[in-house]
């Protein structure tokens, strides 16, 4: 499952990230955020519009917007 | 000789950077643009305990010393000491978030492998206890192996321990810390997560208030009702608060020049001082009011971090053109006026985002757009109803305002996919935690941004509207012959009446247009000279020009006049902002050009199509 399709507020475990879709430098700053393999996350909220763009994710301590198609390079197992 | 002292703050942005730096410097900041790039560089002075000063830097808040943005780019240079221009900071001062010591925990450990003298501040320990954490700074001082300070910058707590230990570690640069970690990210994130949880004594498993919070604030239904609600607020202080302000800067102004006028003989010195310089200063100034209660508000979403929240809501509608939630707030701002709407782009990170935000941005209708508007769509537009309750002079407005956004829109897919072309602009945000804004921050805030501004309207504001003043003056007017007539700027809208011609304007719009380059509304006062309307009040002024324009425009030159204002970029403060916030003349230069050409285009479609429509 790809974390796009997440349901909001279960934990999961990124599994694999497929770097490629996603451009150099937002690759670097998902990275430096905590956003790559092992990390546990939660969606907790999704936009309003376009079938739930952005998606904002609690890492850790943290709360993170990202869009979907970001998500949508990020392999998950829910927890 | 004394030797250039210098030490730097770092941390991840959200660390309470700014505030710590406004604790420890005060007012007393200088604001600059760091060399070719668009980053801001604020330095400060920091008086050591020996009363000695030390220039502080604060650096653009970083997430790592491998670059991803513009704003990184400065910090891992400057702490390197490799940014041209700049001395290598002696010691690092590194901000740490007390509640986010996990992640904040792996950019400190590439700050500390640099091995430059560092002292650690544990930033906003309150808020850390607030949310049930309970820290033993000594774990991580002996962890880190370097000083860690627990400090509170709004509240000024640990201020002087920090600067004992900043002193402390200047007078002992030599034996910097020298760990030989050079670990990978993987392995910092490791050592971060045992030094943190080294470093938390007790967590005690409190809700923190963030999450009901952005439970209502990011709510699909509630969170964009409770932005516009807060949106519609924020205009109305805008244009009402900012009105009886505006009024006296003005009959300051206008004072001023009367006392200057009954003082000093009549002569060109007189009106240069009275037509050019105040009144070209007075034009600019009179915005203040505005751009201070817009930074206001702005200042106040950014400190509480629903900045980020509104960003969040409104990505999706700003993606659809290729911009991102960022490229909202300074949008709507420049409805009110381009200037504070193109200086509010710095929150945006993304330097190709950034540009086509303050390129389209004048395409927003602003406020100095409405006077024109008014006495055109009072002229030609009747007063008549199309609807129950739709008028159609209102719905004329509608519709150029209308024009604007859509303007803007099509321009940025068209900027987004030529110009400023480059990775699809992300939207990847680190969304703060709520605080409560304190009024010191934004205070030193609003200054900063008044500062700028009035800064601009001394220097080429000013020389601008001299240049204006003097093209309108000479040669002066022989008897029974009008100034405007005679002036360069006569000649000049005699050499442009041949361009001009083909959309449908004749030789009096021209002549406006060339002092309106100084403000929009001033085409009105303009038009009114050309036209020698002989008025005493401004309310006889309209209704004088409404006439003499009805009699000698047709209505296809009144819409292509409309339509030609819904583009032109009119407005030297604009530019000159322009040229400011993108560090040279390149960018104002492209900008002013495609507005006239887009201006141009569409009063010419508007003019034929309403011929060939037979009005």
């Amino acid at each position: 499952m790809t974390l796009d399709r997440l349901g909001i507020g279960a934990p999961a475990r990124i599994k694999s990230v497929t770097w490629d879709l996603i451009a150099p430098e937002e690759a670097k700053r998902l990275r430096a955020l905590g956003v790559d393999v092992d990390s546990e996350l939660t969606v907790s909220h999704r936009g309003i519009f376009g079938g739930g763009d952005p998606i904002a994710i609690t890492l850790g301590n943290m709360t993170i917007a990202l869009r979907r198609s970001h998500a949508r390079a990020i392999a998950v197992e829910a927890l | 000789m004394t030797r250039h002292r210098t030490a730097a703050l770092v941390g991840n942005p959200n660390s309470g950077k700014s505030a710590l730096f406004n604790a420890l410097t005060g007012a007393r900041q200088k604001i600059a643009n760091y060399p070719g790039v668009t980053v801001e560089r604020k330095a400060g002075r920091l008086i050591l305990p020996s009363g000695e000063p030390v220039e502080l830097i604060d650096l653009p808040g970083a997430y790592s010393l491998d670059a991803a943005s513009p704003d990184e780019v400065v910090t891992e240079k400057a702490v390197q000491g490799r940014l041209e221009g700049e001395v290598r900071p002696e010691v690092l001062i590194l901000v740490l978030d007390a509640a986010n010591l996990e992640q904040h925990l792996v950019f400190a450990q590439e700050v500390l492998e640099l091995g430059r003298p560092t002292v650690v501040a544990l930033n906003m320990i309150d808020l850390a206890e607030r949310d049930g954490l309970t820290l033993d700074s000594n774990a991580l001082e002996e962890a880190l192996g370097v000083p860690v300070i627990s400090t509170v910058a709004v509240r000024r707590r640990g201020l002087d321990e920090l600067t004992a230990a900043i002193a402390a570690a200047e007078t002992h640069a030599d034996d910097a810390p020298n760990p030989n970690w050079h670990l990978t990210l993987p392995e910092r994130r490791l050592a971060a997560k045992t030094m943190a949880r080294a470093a938390i004594l007790s967590r005690s498993a409190r809700h923190t208030v963030a999450n009901g919070l952005d439970r209502l604030l990011l709510n699909p239904w509630i969170g964009p009702l409770i932005l516009f609600a807060f949106l519609f607020v924020m205009f109305q202080a805008v244009f009402a608060w900012a009105t009886p302000f505006a009024d006296a800067i003005d009959a300051g102004f206008t004072a001023l020049s009367a006392f200057v006028s009954s003082e000093m003989p009549q002569s060109i010195l007189r009106d240069f001082l009275t037509q050019g310089i105040i009144a070209g200063v007075g034009s600019v100034v009179v915005f203040l009011p505005q751009i201070l209660i817009l930074f206001f508000f702005i200042l106040i979403m950014e400190a509480s971090g629903y900045m980020a929240r509104a960003a969040f809501l409104m990505d999706r509608l700003m993606a659809g053109v290729g911009l991102s939630g960022k490229s909202f707030i300074p949008l709507l701002s420049s409805f009110a006026c381009a200037v504070p709407g193109i200086m509010a782009t710095r929150s945006i990170s993304d330097p190709k985002d950034r540009l086509t935000t303050i390129l389209i941005a004048p395409l927003m209708t602003c406020s100095a757009r409405l006077p024109v508007y008014a006495v055109i769509i009072g002229a030609f537009i009747p007063a008549t109803t199309v609807g129950p309750g739709i008028g159609l002079q209102g719905l004329v407005l509608f519709g150029l305002y209308v024009s604007g956004i859509v303007g803007a829109m099509v321009a940025a897919l068209l900027l987004r996919g030529t110009l400023t072309k480059g990775a699809a602009s992300g939207f990847i945000m680190e969304m703060p935690r709520y605080q409560l804004p304190r009024l010191r921050d934004v205070a030193i805030g609003l200054w900063q941004r008044a500062f700028v501004f009035l800064r601009r309207a001394g220097t080429i504001i000013l020389s601008a509207t001299v240049a204006l003043w003097i093209l309108l003056s000479f040669p002066q007017a022989q008897p029974g012959q009008s100034q405007l007539d005679a002036s360069f700027a006569g000649k000049i809208a005699d050499g442009i009446a041949p361009v001009l011609k083909p959309i449908g304007f004749n030789r009096e719009i021209g002549l406006a247009l060339i002092p309106a380059m100084a403000a929009r509304e001033v085409a009105v006062s303009a038009l009114a000279t050309t036209y020698a309307v002989d008025a005493r009040t401004e309310a006889e002024n309209d209704r004088g020009l409404i006439a003499r324009l009805q009699a000698s425009w047709s209505l296809p030159t009144a819409l292509a006049f409309l339509a030609w204002f819904v583009f032109a970029p009119q407005c030297l403060s604009t530019i000159a902002v322009t040229r400011r916030e993108t560090n040279g003349w390149k960018w104002p230069a492209f900008m002013v050009g495609y507005l006239f050409g887009l201006a141009y285009l569409f009063a010419g479609i508007t003019y034929w199509s309403a011929i060939a429509l037979g009005f």
